[in-house]
């Protein structure tokens, strides 16, 4: 390798070829460009004409220097050039590259992937054998050194941990060195116990170096409550200037989607390594934090998951006896209040009071009845997830509350009067508590001794008994019962809320078992014994980036392990969750303290970052294609042939040059213009269609009789229709059209099945169709003439409901004009629309039936309409109809008819109504 | 050309240009309307002159009866003298005819035959006479005429630059001579002298390519005829430009000069401009008195 500044020559032997660059120059120099041959009879006039300067005839000096740079770029390019070459480190032998890889890696990790390759790559060109490990997770049999290329492959698998080395691991990974090798040392620049000796065992073994990048490194803590106020604090390495970061709470908004729901800035004072503030939340939204991050840090360590510390439960406390005036220390609720007061919001007020604020749980202490409002407004809460804990007392002993019936909010039936044992009046001792089974919730919590029962209520012995029982008395008497309803639960507790009846809620217990019914939330300390025989199922966890995957497939992790608080990969950090309790496991604990580590004086300390080497090989070559792009042009224009006749060709060529391998035109959309026209024209105006039979004649005449109709309605009627089409029944489609006109061709194919599909979608969507067989009915509805057996043939697969002759009160006969006929060209009287439905009556009084809504969707007749109707260009009639005056108003019906016809199309059964009543009556002689 | 297959073949790929050829000569020429030839002056012809009293030497027959009725004396009716004119063609074949600068431009002799033979329906239509110069068709009157033209107008030169052909001239007649006179200039200066003191008038039609006129070229380029026997070779086109112009305006002026002294008519024609404008030109050139 040669080196030039910061460049260097992977083949400097080439560069050599760039003394034959001036040879080049003369050799080019000495070549005139090829002439043209041209064809021109013009010749005999230029016979004689001399060159005035003879320079062309040599290569122009710009071409020659941009031909020559072509060739120097393609030299040097060739010869390999590299900007910022690594410098080749010292050594032979194999090489151990060691990433911290923890939590306080993720901000840089792809920057460190990125220098184990450059250091791979350098090792790979010096021949050394190497390996990467990470402390996070070192290889049980030690470092597997292989050569650099399989090593680099393996990179991409390399992860780092939400965690930090443990050090046994660590102790164990040194004892399995053997032989001697370099090592570079990834640092992730926190100072642990563990370095010290794994650095001694390192140098043991060969020369160390530690790549290390002086950087701040922040982990958050634990949210806490206190005093009504969240309180945040964060750690940081090295501790410099002052030095603000925003946190956000970050939780589920009431639409379920993850939002920030507050934001505050924590600041850290000058020469401060911790900074605190303190973050008011409403409870509403407090409750919905699941966890706190700082704001853009990329690191597990920036990330705070929140469990029911931080979650506080409200909780209702209604107390029997109204007001009765009593000391505090009597009161039924006094100790729940004393024991929940710290981790939980209380809410005070009447039980529809209290239901409306949607409570987690409501304690009713001493309450032996409620109303049947109440009843049911506490049991659908309680469906809904609510607890429902009760205490006995002296009121629900007295009652009749559950005692010959289970009531549905009691988990058991009562006997009368409870007990009483250990009294004054009474024999035995006070009983004490038996362990609590493994079944239990408060399976795990240490029974006290001095906790004794004297009074409480009995449960009557039933068949569910002993499922819902779950704590007993030393002999076996249950104290506490549960019973679940829907998702929620009720819980009685057989002694009363205070003192009077045990000493239970004296007790330490007292507020354990409150805990574990997640009455209360836990307190910030976990207790080793307050988790001990619980299994915790991970929710969620946290990968180094502090990103939160969802671990619900994961095993369950015991209580005990949860309690011991390492986090490692038997706990990663997460949520976890046991059955109506969470506790989030952090990467920085409550007094997580950061540490820069500190380097012995005698390992060589790099930075991470280093300038990338670039090979400049591309480039060059690609630089060198471009200056011979421009030198093709170049000596077209040189040579002339950018001009003359062949200029056009040389344009294109270059055009087609330099845009390469441009995109493809989009192909046209699918909608045709042809078929958009089309739709343009239908839709801009009512326009009245007729069926193009394939027969030039009735095509003809089917449009000039639209046309003439058209004119009719145009001049009549508030109907504006267009010029008529003619429609294919296979192409076009129908739904433009409220109107169609179907000539009977005797001869005509019949339509395709897709025109038929068409043709029933058009029905059934309110078009209306009008055959003419044009045969004047000759054979009553189509049984005997050619048309009627094809109109029977396309009707056999049309979705044509039942027919009728229009019958004398149809709309038809009045949507317009008031009709009884229906004539075209030839005057027959059986016309046949829907038939009307079986039940219509006619009502009293009224002159027609109550006849079904809607538009008949085909009209059959034989009339010859489209003739009768037909006016030329000049809006003369086409064809006579009838004889004389008599024809003429035979003529005038026919229009009248088709008038009425659309009427109906666009309007519907709107004449159905009573707008002619007086008129119709007085025309029906009634 | 003793082999009867390929002189068929000759035959038929020469016929086959014929038609299309012959077809846009009938329509280049029925743009023009036919104007009048009278001589205005009594003569044999078809259309009324004037009465004249009839002379001793009348014949009986050709008395004007009818007029003669109405007064005493015997009228006879004059016609108008018409007399129809001989024009022949002259149309250059060389090979410098063959040239087109692009594929949407037609060749020099095609816009030379059709105009040539727009030229010939005209005044066949007119009465004249026409023919080609040389012996191979006299100037006669009829359609017939036309077709046999077209067959020979069709021929070609091998030459680069053909001399006009003055053969068959007939005296106090009409020539045409279409031809780009790029060639040597001293034939055409013979034949026109010749043809004026045989007192012929005439029209010379200069057929030029626009290239011809622009001469857009630059660069190193070696320009040939068309047969490649004359070659020029330059190193810098571009500076030719100006040094050809002049020499085509020269030659063109030379043309005009030479046409003026021998009272023929001279215009320029490009084959990228309309053919009509030159087929009115050379209608009305020949039109005027000699």
């Amino acid at each position: 390798m040669f080196t030039l500044g910061p460049l260097a020559f992977m083949a400097p032997a080439l560069l050599l070829g760039l003394i034959a660059l001036p040879v080049l120059w003369i050799l080019l120099r000495a070549v005139p460009p090829a002439p043209v041959r041209r064809r021109f009879p013009g010749v005999a006039l230029l016979l004689g004409l001399t060159d005035a300067e003879s320079q062309s005839d040599r290569t122009p000096w710009w071409l020659l220097l941009l031909r020559l740079a072509a060739v120097a770029a393609v030299i040097i390019g060739f010869a390999g050039p590299v900007l910022n070459p690594q410098a080749a480190r010292p050594g032979t032998g194999p090489l151990l590259i060691i990433a911290d890889g923890t939590w306080a890696d993720a901000r840089d990790w792809e920057a460190r992937i990125d220098r184990i390759d450059a250091l791979l790559i350098e090792a790979a060109r010096t021949d050394r054998s190497t390996a990467v490990v990470t402390l996070t997770d070192p290889p049980v049999d030690g470092p597997q050194f292989q050569p650099a290329t399989a090593t680099a492959q393996g990179l991409p698998n390399l992860i780092h941990a939400a965690w930090e080395p443990d050090a046994a691991q660590l102790e164990a990974f040194a004892d399995t060195l053997t032989g001697d090798f370099d090592t570079l040392w990834l640092s992730d620049g926190l100072a642990r116990d563990s370095r010290a000796p794994l650095l001694a065992a390192l140098e043991a073994r060969g020369t160390v170096t530690v790549f290390q990048t002086p950087r701040s490194t922040l982990a958050l803590r634990p949210a806490r409550f206190e005093e009504g106020n969240i309180l945040l604090s964060a750690a940081r390495t090295p501790t410099g200037s002052a030095l603000s970061v925003p946190v956000q709470a970050i939780g589920l908004d009431p639409s379920g989607a993850e939002r920030v729901l507050a934001s505050v800035d924590l600041a850290f004072a000058a020469g401060d390594a911790v900074a605190e503030v303190a973050l008011s939340l409403p409870p509403e939204l407090r409750n919905r934090v699941s966890r706190f991050a700082i704001a853009a840090t990329l690191s597990a360590g920036a990330i705070s998951l929140t469990d029911d510390a931080l979650r506080r439960r409200e909780v209702a406390l209604i107390a029997g006896g109204g007001d009765a005036e009593g000391l505090d220390l009597l009161s039924p609720l006094y100790y729940l209040r004393e024991a929940l007061a710290p981790t939980a919001d209380l809410i005070d007020g009447t039980i529809a009071d209290v239901l409306l604020a949607n409570p987690d749980v409501i304690v009713l202490a001493d309450v032996a009845t409620l109303s049947e409002a109440e009843t049911e407004g506490v049991l659908s809460w309680v469906e809904g997830g609510g607890l429902l804990l009760r205490f006995a007392g002296p009121r629900l002993a007295a009652s009749d509350t559950g005692r010959m019936a289970e009531d549905p909010l009691l988990p058991v039936r009562l006997r009368a009067g409870g007990r009483s044992v250990g009294g004054t009046l009474s024999w035995g001792e006070p009983k004490a508590l038996a362990p609590f089974a493994d079944t239990s919730p408060f399976f795990g919590l240490i029974v006290p001794d001095d906790v004794t029962v004297s009074s409480q209520v009995v449960a009557q012995p039933d068949p569910t008994l002993a499922e819902r029982s779950i704590a007993e008395l030393a002999d076996g008497t249950p104290l506490v019962t549960r019973r679940i309803i829907g998702q929620g639960q009720v819980v009685l507790m057989h002694v009363t809320a205070n003192a009077e009846w045990s000493t239970l809620p004296l007790s330490g217990l007292f507020v354990q078992m409150l805990e574990r019914l997640a009455v209360s939330s836990r307190t910030a300390t976990t207790e080793e014994t307050a988790l001990d025989g619980t299994t915790w199922l991970p929710q969620a966890q946290l990968d180094a980036f502090g990103t939160l995957t969802d671990a619900t497939s994961e095993a369950g992790i015991a209580g005990e392990v949860l309690a011991a608080g390492t986090i490692g990969p038997d706990l990663p950090p997460g949520l976890y969750a046991s059955e109506d309790a969470s506790i989030a496991v952090n990467v920085a604990g409550p007094d997580t303290v950061l540490t820069t580590a500190q380097w012995p004086a005698g390992i060589t300390v790099e930075g991470v970052e280093t300038a990338a080497e670039t090979p400049l090989k591309g480039w060059l070559l690609t630089a060198a294609l471009a200056l011979l792009a421009i030198d093709v042009l170049a000596s077209l224009a040189v040579g002339g042939r950018l001009r003359g006749p062949r200029a056009d060709v040389a344009a294109a060529l270059l055009v087609a040059l330099l845009l390469g391998l441009s995109p493809q035109p989009v192909a046209a959309q699918t909608g045709s213009p042809a078929a958009d026209d089309f739709a343009l024209a239908a839709t801009s105006a009512v326009v009245l269609a007729y069926v193009a039979t394939g027969e030039a004649a009735t095509d003809e005449v089917s449009e000039a009789g639209l046309r003439g109709l058209s004119d009719v309605l145009f001049r009549r009627t508030a109907i504006e229709p267009a010029a008529p089409m003619g429609i294919d029944l296979d192409t076009d489609e129908l739904a433009f059209f409220p109107f169609i006109y179907w000539p009977v061709v005797a001869n005509a194919p019949l339509p395709s099945r897709e025109a038929y599909a068409k043709l029933n979608r058009y029905l059934a969507s309110g078009g209306m169709i009008l055959f003419d067989t044009r045969d004047a009915d000759t054979a009553r509805f189509g049984s005997g003439s050619p048309e009627g057996r094809q109109l029977q043939a396309i009707a056999r697969t049309l979705d044509i409901p039942p027919l009728e002759p229009i019958p004398q009160d149809h709309v038809l006969t009045r949507t317009f004009y008031l009709l009884q006929d229906f004539p075209g060209r030839t005057d027959s009287r059986d016309v046949w629309v829907e038939a009307s439905a079986v039940d219509a009556e006619q009502a009293d009084g009224m002159p027609f039936r109550n006849l079904n809504d809607g538009v008949t969707p085909v009209v059959i007749g034989g009339n010859d309409w489209a003739r009768a109707w037909a006016t030329g260009q000049n809006g003369a009639p086409l064809f006579p109809v009838g004889r004389g005056q008599a024809g003429e108003i035979q003529r005038e019906y026919a229009y009248r008819f088709g008038v009425n016809l659309i009427m109906h199309v666009l309007t519907g059964n709107y004449k159905s109504d009573q707008v002619h009543v007086p008129d119709l009556l007085e025309r029906l002689g009634q | 050309m003793t082999d009867p297959l390929a002189l068929r073949a000759a035959a038929e790929r020469q016929a086959s240009t014929l038609p299309p050829l012959l077809a846009a000569a009938t329509h280049l020429a029925s743009t023009v309307i036919l104007g009048d030839h009278g001589r205005r002056r009594a003569g044999t012809g078809d259309t009324f002159w004037q009465y004249r009293p009839a002379q001793v030497t009348d014949h009986a027959r050709s008395i004007d009866w009818r007029r003669s009725a109405r007064s005493d004396a015997n009228f006879v009716q004059d016609k108008e003298w018409q007399i129809a004119q001989s024009v022949a063609l002259w149309i250059d074949r060389g090979a410098s005819m063959r040239f087109a600068s692009s594929d949407k431009l037609p060749q020099k002799a095609t816009v030379a035959r059709t105009l040539a033979l727009a030229c010939a329906i005209l005044l066949i239509r007119g009465g004249e006479r026409v023919g080609l110069t040389g012996t191979d068709l006299p100037p006669r009157r009829g359609t017939a005429q036309i077709g046999q033209m077209a067959t020979l107008l069709a021929a070609d030169d091998d030459a680069d630059y053909a001399p006009p052909d003055t053969r068959g001239l007939l005296p106090q007649s009409r020539a045409v001579f279409i031809s780009d006179f790029l060639g040597d200039i001293a034939p055409v200066e013979h034949a026109l002298t010749r043809a004026a003191d045989a007192g012929i008038g005439g029209a010379l039609v200069q057929i030029l390519d626009p290239q011809e006129e622009a001469f857009p070229f630059d660069g190193r380029t070696v320009f040939e005829s068309m047969t490649g026997a004359l070659r020029h070779e330059t190193l810098k086109a571009g500076d030719l430009r100006q040094r050809y112009l002049d020499r085509l305006a020269a030659r063109k002026d030379r043309l005009t000069t030479l046409a003026r002294t021998t009272g023929w008519q001279f215009s320029t024609h490009h084959t990228d401009a309309p053919a009509t404008v030159a087929l009115l030109w050379l209608y009305q050139s020949l039109a005027q008195p000699a």
